[in-house]
Protein backbone atom coordinates (compact mmCIF):
# COMPACT_ATOMS: atom_id res chain seq x y z
CA UNK A 1 0.00 0.00 0.00
CA UNK A 2 2.56 2.71 -1.03
CA UNK A 3 0.76 5.79 -2.30
CA UNK A 4 3.01 8.01 -4.48
CA UNK A 5 2.15 11.77 -3.87
CA UNK A 6 2.26 13.26 -7.32
CA UNK A 7 0.17 10.35 -8.27
CA UNK A 8 -2.16 11.30 -5.58
CA UNK A 9 -2.11 14.75 -6.89
CA UNK A 10 -2.69 13.74 -10.56
CA UNK A 11 -6.05 11.52 -9.58
CA UNK A 12 -7.44 14.46 -7.20
CA UNK A 13 -7.40 16.93 -10.16
CA UNK A 14 -8.60 14.48 -12.47
CA UNK A 15 -11.28 14.03 -9.74
CA UNK A 16 -12.04 17.91 -9.62
CA UNK A 17 -11.77 18.32 -13.35
CA UNK A 18 -14.95 15.71 -13.62
CA UNK A 19 -16.82 16.51 -10.84
CA UNK A 20 -16.79 20.24 -12.81
CA UNK A 21 -17.99 18.41 -15.54
CA UNK A 22 -20.61 17.05 -13.96
CA UNK A 23 -21.97 20.05 -11.62
CA UNK A 24 -22.01 22.97 -14.38
CA UNK A 25 -23.88 21.40 -16.75
CA UNK A 26 -26.93 21.40 -13.88
CA UNK A 27 -25.69 24.35 -12.73
CA UNK A 28 -25.80 26.32 -16.15
CA UNK A 29 -29.16 25.15 -17.52
CA UNK A 30 -30.71 25.20 -14.10
CA UNK A 31 -29.64 29.36 -13.41
CA UNK A 32 -30.50 30.50 -17.43
CA UNK A 33 -34.32 30.52 -18.33
CA UNK A 34 -35.31 27.47 -19.96
CA UNK A 35 -37.67 28.13 -23.43
CA UNK A 36 -39.61 25.03 -24.89
CA UNK A 37 -37.07 24.68 -28.32
CA UNK A 38 -34.25 24.20 -25.03
CA UNK A 39 -36.11 22.05 -23.56
CA UNK A 40 -36.95 20.20 -26.91
CA UNK A 41 -32.85 20.17 -27.75
CA UNK A 42 -32.57 18.49 -23.83
CA UNK A 43 -34.57 16.01 -24.87
CA UNK A 44 -33.02 15.34 -27.92
CA UNK A 45 -29.38 14.96 -26.04
CA UNK A 46 -29.47 11.19 -24.57
CA UNK A 47 -30.14 9.43 -27.73
CA UNK A 48 -27.65 11.63 -29.67
CA UNK A 49 -24.37 10.86 -26.87
CA UNK A 50 -26.15 7.20 -26.73
CA UNK A 51 -25.57 6.88 -30.34
CA UNK A 52 -22.11 8.73 -30.35
CA UNK A 53 -20.56 6.03 -28.16
CA UNK A 54 -22.32 2.93 -30.42
CA UNK A 55 -21.93 4.18 -33.87
CA UNK A 56 -17.73 4.15 -34.21
CA UNK A 57 -17.64 0.92 -32.38
CA UNK A 58 -20.09 -0.94 -34.33
CA UNK A 59 -19.03 0.72 -37.76
CA UNK A 60 -15.55 0.75 -37.41
CA UNK A 61 -15.68 -3.00 -36.05
CA UNK A 62 -16.16 -5.08 -38.72
CA UNK A 63 -19.31 -7.84 -39.30
CA UNK A 64 -18.21 -9.48 -35.73
CA UNK A 65 -19.55 -6.24 -33.69
CA UNK A 66 -22.52 -5.90 -36.79
CA UNK A 67 -23.68 -8.81 -36.40
CA UNK A 68 -23.62 -8.65 -32.77
CA UNK A 69 -25.19 -5.09 -32.29
CA UNK A 70 -28.09 -6.80 -34.44
CA UNK A 71 -28.71 -9.64 -32.16
CA UNK A 72 -28.40 -7.03 -28.89
CA UNK A 73 -31.29 -5.26 -30.72
CA UNK A 74 -33.18 -7.90 -31.61
CA UNK A 75 -33.22 -9.21 -28.11
CA UNK A 76 -33.43 -5.87 -26.57
CA UNK A 77 -36.39 -5.29 -28.71
CA UNK A 78 -37.91 -8.56 -27.74
CA UNK A 79 -37.57 -8.70 -24.06
CA UNK A 80 -36.95 -5.33 -23.26
CA UNK A 81 -34.22 -6.89 -20.39
CA UNK A 82 -31.01 -5.60 -19.53
CA UNK A 83 -29.24 -8.11 -18.36
CA UNK A 84 -30.32 -10.31 -21.41
CA UNK A 85 -29.12 -8.47 -24.24
CA UNK A 86 -25.68 -7.58 -22.62
CA UNK A 87 -25.42 -11.61 -22.22
CA UNK A 88 -26.28 -11.73 -25.78
CA UNK A 89 -23.95 -9.30 -27.40
CA UNK A 90 -21.17 -10.40 -25.20
CA UNK A 91 -21.81 -14.25 -26.11
CA UNK A 92 -22.11 -13.19 -29.47
CA UNK A 93 -18.98 -11.80 -30.03
CA UNK A 94 -17.11 -14.63 -28.11
CA UNK A 95 -18.52 -17.12 -30.52
CA UNK A 96 -18.49 -15.23 -33.67
CA UNK A 97 -14.52 -14.28 -32.88
CA UNK A 98 -13.95 -17.68 -32.22
CA UNK A 99 -15.72 -18.62 -35.54
CA UNK A 100 -13.99 -16.61 -37.59
CA UNK A 101 -10.43 -17.50 -35.94
CA UNK A 102 -11.04 -21.09 -36.94
CA UNK A 103 -12.48 -20.15 -40.28
CA UNK A 104 -8.84 -18.19 -41.16
CA UNK B 1 -64.63 16.43 -20.15
CA UNK B 2 -64.37 16.77 -16.28
CA UNK B 3 -62.02 13.73 -16.46
CA UNK B 4 -59.88 14.93 -19.04
CA UNK B 5 -59.49 18.12 -16.74
CA UNK B 6 -59.29 16.13 -13.82
CA UNK B 7 -56.34 14.35 -15.56
CA UNK B 8 -54.53 17.11 -17.02
CA UNK B 9 -54.26 18.81 -14.04
CA UNK B 10 -53.07 15.74 -12.04
CA UNK B 11 -50.72 15.69 -14.98
CA UNK B 12 -49.22 19.11 -14.32
CA UNK B 13 -49.54 18.38 -10.56
CA UNK B 14 -46.93 15.49 -11.00
CA UNK B 15 -44.84 17.45 -13.62
CA UNK B 16 -44.23 19.88 -10.58
CA UNK B 17 -43.76 17.53 -8.27
CA UNK B 18 -40.18 15.97 -7.70
CA UNK B 19 -39.94 13.77 -5.30
CA UNK B 20 -36.76 12.10 -3.83
CA UNK B 21 -37.50 8.59 -1.91
CA UNK B 22 -36.08 5.91 -0.98
CA UNK B 23 -38.58 4.30 -3.27
CA UNK B 24 -36.83 6.05 -6.08
CA UNK B 25 -33.44 5.25 -5.32
CA UNK B 26 -34.01 1.79 -4.67
CA UNK B 27 -36.09 1.55 -8.26
CA UNK B 28 -32.58 3.14 -9.53
CA UNK B 29 -30.63 0.31 -8.19
CA UNK B 30 -32.55 -2.33 -9.28
CA UNK B 31 -32.90 -1.04 -12.61
CA UNK B 32 -28.84 -0.56 -12.85
CA UNK B 33 -27.81 -3.65 -11.63
CA UNK B 34 -27.92 -5.38 -14.94
CA UNK B 35 -25.32 -2.05 -15.84
CA UNK B 36 -23.58 -2.55 -12.64
CA UNK B 37 -22.52 -6.07 -13.89
CA UNK B 38 -20.72 -5.28 -16.85
CA UNK B 39 -19.54 -2.57 -15.21
CA UNK B 40 -17.80 -5.03 -12.62
CA UNK B 41 -16.23 -6.78 -15.75
CA UNK B 42 -15.12 -3.29 -17.23
CA UNK B 43 -13.62 -2.25 -13.66
CA UNK B 44 -11.58 -5.47 -13.35
CA UNK B 45 -9.83 -4.94 -16.67
CA UNK B 46 -9.00 -1.27 -15.52
CA UNK B 47 -7.48 -2.49 -12.71
CA UNK B 48 -5.61 -4.71 -14.50
CA UNK B 49 -4.33 -2.49 -17.03
CA UNK B 50 -3.68 0.29 -14.61
CA UNK B 51 -1.05 -2.12 -12.44
CA UNK B 52 0.45 -2.38 -16.08
CA UNK B 53 0.30 1.20 -16.41
CA UNK B 54 2.29 1.21 -13.32
CA UNK B 55 0.10 2.47 -11.03
CA UNK B 56 -0.69 0.47 -7.75
CA UNK B 57 -4.00 -1.40 -6.76
CA UNK B 58 -4.54 1.37 -3.99
CA UNK B 59 -4.02 4.49 -6.02
CA UNK B 60 -6.02 2.57 -9.31
CA UNK B 61 -9.14 2.22 -6.37
CA UNK B 62 -8.74 5.90 -5.45
CA UNK B 63 -8.78 6.83 -8.84
CA UNK B 64 -11.98 5.11 -9.21
CA UNK B 65 -13.94 6.20 -6.35
CA UNK B 66 -12.71 9.53 -6.87
CA UNK B 67 -12.87 9.91 -10.44
CA UNK B 68 -15.62 6.96 -10.98
CA UNK B 69 -15.84 7.90 -14.85
CA UNK B 70 -14.77 5.13 -16.79
CA UNK B 71 -13.78 6.44 -20.12
CA UNK B 72 -11.14 9.09 -19.34
CA UNK B 73 -9.57 6.50 -16.57
CA UNK B 74 -8.80 4.53 -19.43
CA UNK B 75 -7.79 7.43 -21.56
CA UNK B 76 -5.39 8.87 -19.00
CA UNK B 77 -3.88 5.47 -18.64
CA UNK B 78 -2.21 5.89 -21.67
CA UNK B 79 -0.97 8.96 -21.26
CA UNK B 80 1.00 7.33 -17.17
CA UNK B 81 4.44 8.14 -16.77
CA UNK B 82 7.03 7.34 -13.74
CA UNK B 83 6.72 10.89 -12.61
CA UNK B 84 2.82 11.21 -13.18
CA UNK B 85 1.88 14.03 -15.62
CA UNK B 86 -0.18 15.78 -13.20
CA UNK B 87 -1.35 18.71 -16.08
CA UNK B 88 -1.93 16.22 -19.19
CA UNK B 89 -3.80 14.01 -16.87
CA UNK B 90 -5.97 16.40 -15.75
CA UNK B 91 -7.02 18.15 -18.57
CA UNK B 92 -7.46 14.83 -20.29
CA UNK B 93 -10.25 14.18 -17.70
CA UNK B 94 -11.61 17.31 -18.77
CA UNK B 95 -12.02 17.16 -22.25
CA UNK B 96 -12.88 13.47 -22.07
CA UNK B 97 -15.82 14.49 -19.95
CA UNK B 98 -17.23 17.19 -21.25
CA UNK B 99 -20.28 15.24 -21.90
CA UNK B 100 -21.28 15.16 -18.83
CA UNK B 101 -21.95 18.74 -19.27
CA UNK B 102 -24.93 18.11 -21.52
CA UNK B 103 -25.97 15.19 -19.70
CA UNK B 104 -26.25 17.50 -16.53
CA UNK B 105 -28.00 20.30 -18.59
CA UNK B 106 -30.37 17.34 -19.65
CA UNK B 107 -31.43 16.38 -16.01
CA UNK B 108 -32.12 20.34 -14.72
CA UNK B 109 -35.48 20.61 -15.71
CA UNK B 110 -36.36 17.12 -13.47
CA UNK B 111 -33.69 17.91 -10.49
CA UNK B 112 -35.59 21.72 -10.25
CA UNK B 113 -36.86 21.62 -6.29
CA UNK B 114 -34.10 19.77 -5.67
CA UNK B 115 -31.97 20.99 -2.72
CA UNK B 116 -28.54 21.79 -3.23
CA UNK B 117 -27.24 19.45 -1.55
CA UNK B 118 -29.19 16.59 -3.08
CA UNK B 119 -29.09 17.77 -6.49
CA UNK B 120 -25.03 17.89 -6.51
CA UNK B 121 -24.53 15.10 -4.52
CA UNK B 122 -26.45 13.47 -7.12
CA UNK B 123 -24.77 14.23 -9.98
CA UNK B 124 -21.06 13.13 -8.35
CA UNK B 125 -22.61 9.85 -9.05
CA UNK B 126 -24.31 10.14 -12.58
CA UNK B 127 -22.75 7.71 -14.85
CA UNK B 128 -23.57 6.90 -18.60
CA UNK B 129 -25.66 4.08 -17.62
CA UNK B 130 -28.00 5.49 -14.82
CA UNK B 131 -28.09 8.72 -16.22
CA UNK B 132 -29.75 7.31 -19.59
CA UNK B 133 -31.85 5.09 -17.50
CA UNK B 134 -32.91 7.89 -15.54
CA UNK B 135 -34.07 9.97 -18.49
CA UNK B 136 -36.03 7.31 -19.82
CA UNK B 137 -37.61 7.15 -15.91
CA UNK B 138 -38.55 10.79 -16.16
CA UNK B 139 -39.64 10.55 -19.89
CA UNK B 140 -42.47 8.34 -18.89
CA UNK B 141 -43.40 10.96 -16.60
CA UNK B 142 -42.42 9.32 -13.17
CA UNK B 143 -40.58 12.01 -11.16
CA UNK B 144 -38.68 10.53 -7.86
CA UNK B 145 -35.50 12.59 -8.46
CA UNK B 146 -33.33 9.89 -5.87
CA UNK B 147 -33.49 7.32 -8.91
CA UNK B 148 -29.93 8.64 -10.33
CA UNK B 149 -27.82 8.69 -7.17
CA UNK B 150 -29.81 5.45 -6.15
CA UNK B 151 -28.40 3.71 -9.56
CA UNK B 152 -25.27 5.29 -9.19
CA UNK B 153 -24.48 3.96 -5.51
CA UNK B 154 -24.41 0.41 -6.99
CA UNK B 155 -22.36 1.27 -10.13
CA UNK B 156 -19.99 2.84 -7.72
CA UNK B 157 -19.78 -0.12 -5.33
CA UNK B 158 -19.04 -2.24 -8.52
CA UNK B 159 -16.90 0.36 -9.94
CA UNK B 160 -14.68 0.82 -6.95
CA UNK B 161 -14.42 -2.73 -5.88
CA UNK B 162 -14.04 -4.40 -9.26
CA UNK B 163 -10.96 -2.04 -9.93
CA UNK B 164 -9.13 -2.85 -6.17
CA UNK B 165 -9.79 -6.84 -7.56
CA UNK B 166 -8.37 -6.11 -10.72
CA UNK B 167 -5.85 -4.33 -9.87
CA UNK B 168 -4.15 -7.61 -7.04
CA UNK B 169 -4.58 -9.59 -10.00
CA UNK B 170 -2.15 -7.53 -12.17
CA UNK B 171 -0.68 -9.28 -14.67
CA UNK B 172 -2.77 -12.44 -14.29
CA UNK B 173 -6.15 -11.65 -16.36
CA UNK B 174 -4.86 -12.27 -19.86
CA UNK B 175 -6.55 -10.59 -22.49
CA UNK B 176 -10.26 -8.85 -22.17
CA UNK B 177 -11.30 -9.25 -25.77
CA UNK B 178 -10.97 -12.86 -25.06
CA UNK B 179 -13.77 -12.86 -22.68
CA UNK B 180 -15.92 -10.52 -25.22
CA UNK B 181 -15.69 -8.14 -22.37
CA UNK B 182 -14.72 -4.85 -24.73
CA UNK B 183 -18.58 -5.48 -26.21
CA UNK B 184 -20.55 -5.39 -22.58
CA UNK B 185 -20.83 -1.66 -22.57
CA UNK B 186 -21.65 -1.23 -26.40
CA UNK B 187 -24.27 -4.29 -25.72
CA UNK B 188 -26.12 -2.03 -22.97
CA UNK B 189 -25.79 1.31 -24.76
CA UNK B 190 -27.92 -0.21 -27.65
CA UNK B 191 -30.17 -1.66 -25.65
CA UNK B 192 -30.88 1.74 -23.82
CA UNK B 193 -31.14 3.44 -26.94
CA UNK B 194 -33.89 0.45 -28.39
CA UNK B 195 -36.05 2.17 -24.84
CA UNK B 196 -35.48 5.40 -25.91
CA UNK B 197 -36.81 5.25 -29.41
CA UNK B 198 -39.78 7.88 -29.31
CA UNK B 199 -40.40 7.52 -33.10
CA UNK B 200 -39.65 8.90 -36.28
CA UNK B 201 -38.77 11.72 -35.59
CA UNK B 202 -35.72 10.78 -33.83
CA UNK B 203 -34.45 9.32 -37.00
CA UNK B 204 -32.37 12.49 -38.11
CA UNK B 205 -31.03 13.25 -35.02
CA UNK B 206 -29.93 9.66 -34.42
CA UNK B 207 -28.18 9.75 -37.94
CA UNK B 208 -26.64 13.24 -37.62
CA UNK B 209 -25.08 11.79 -34.38
CA UNK B 210 -23.86 8.53 -35.86
CA UNK B 211 -22.43 9.92 -38.71
CA UNK B 212 -20.50 12.88 -37.34
CA UNK B 213 -19.67 10.64 -34.50
CA UNK B 214 -17.75 7.98 -36.34
CA UNK B 215 -16.01 10.85 -38.95
CA UNK B 216 -15.33 12.87 -35.59
CA UNK B 217 -13.56 9.36 -34.04
CA UNK B 218 -11.38 8.23 -37.18
CA UNK B 219 -10.08 11.54 -37.65
CA UNK B 220 -9.97 13.62 -34.28
CA UNK B 221 -7.81 12.86 -31.19
CA UNK B 222 -9.04 11.52 -28.17
CA UNK B 223 -12.58 11.13 -27.36
CA UNK B 224 -13.98 14.31 -28.73
CA UNK B 225 -16.25 12.13 -30.68
CA UNK B 226 -19.13 11.71 -28.19
CA UNK B 227 -19.30 15.23 -27.24
CA UNK B 228 -19.41 16.69 -31.30
CA UNK B 229 -21.72 13.84 -32.23
CA UNK B 230 -24.33 14.43 -28.95
CA UNK B 231 -23.84 18.28 -30.00
CA UNK B 232 -24.65 17.81 -33.89
CA UNK B 233 -27.73 14.87 -33.36
CA UNK B 234 -29.54 16.86 -30.99
CA UNK B 235 -28.74 20.10 -32.60
CA UNK B 236 -30.64 18.38 -35.87
CA UNK B 237 -33.47 17.08 -33.51
CA UNK B 238 -34.22 21.28 -32.63
CA UNK B 239 -33.77 22.55 -36.46
CA UNK B 240 -35.75 20.13 -37.64
CA UNK B 241 -38.99 20.66 -35.41
CA UNK B 242 -38.14 24.53 -35.82
CA UNK B 243 -38.27 24.61 -39.86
Amino acid sequence: MDLDPRTVLAIMLMALATYATRASGLWLASRLPISERTEAWLGYIPGAILVSLVAPVVVSGGPVEVLAALAVVMVAIKTGNLLASMLTGVGAVVILRALIENLS
Amino acid sequence: MMNEERSLLEAERAADETTFTLGGALRGARSCAPSAVSGFAIGLVFGVLARQAGLGAAEAGIMSALVFAGASQFVVLGLWAAPAPVAAVALAALIVNLRHLLMGAALAPHFRGLSRLKAYGSVFFMADENWALAMGEFDKGRRDAAFLIGGGFVMFASWTTSTLIGGSLGQNFGDPARWGLDFAFTAVFLTLLCGMWRGRSDLLPWIAAAVVAVAAERWLPGQWYILLGGLSGSLAGVMRRGS
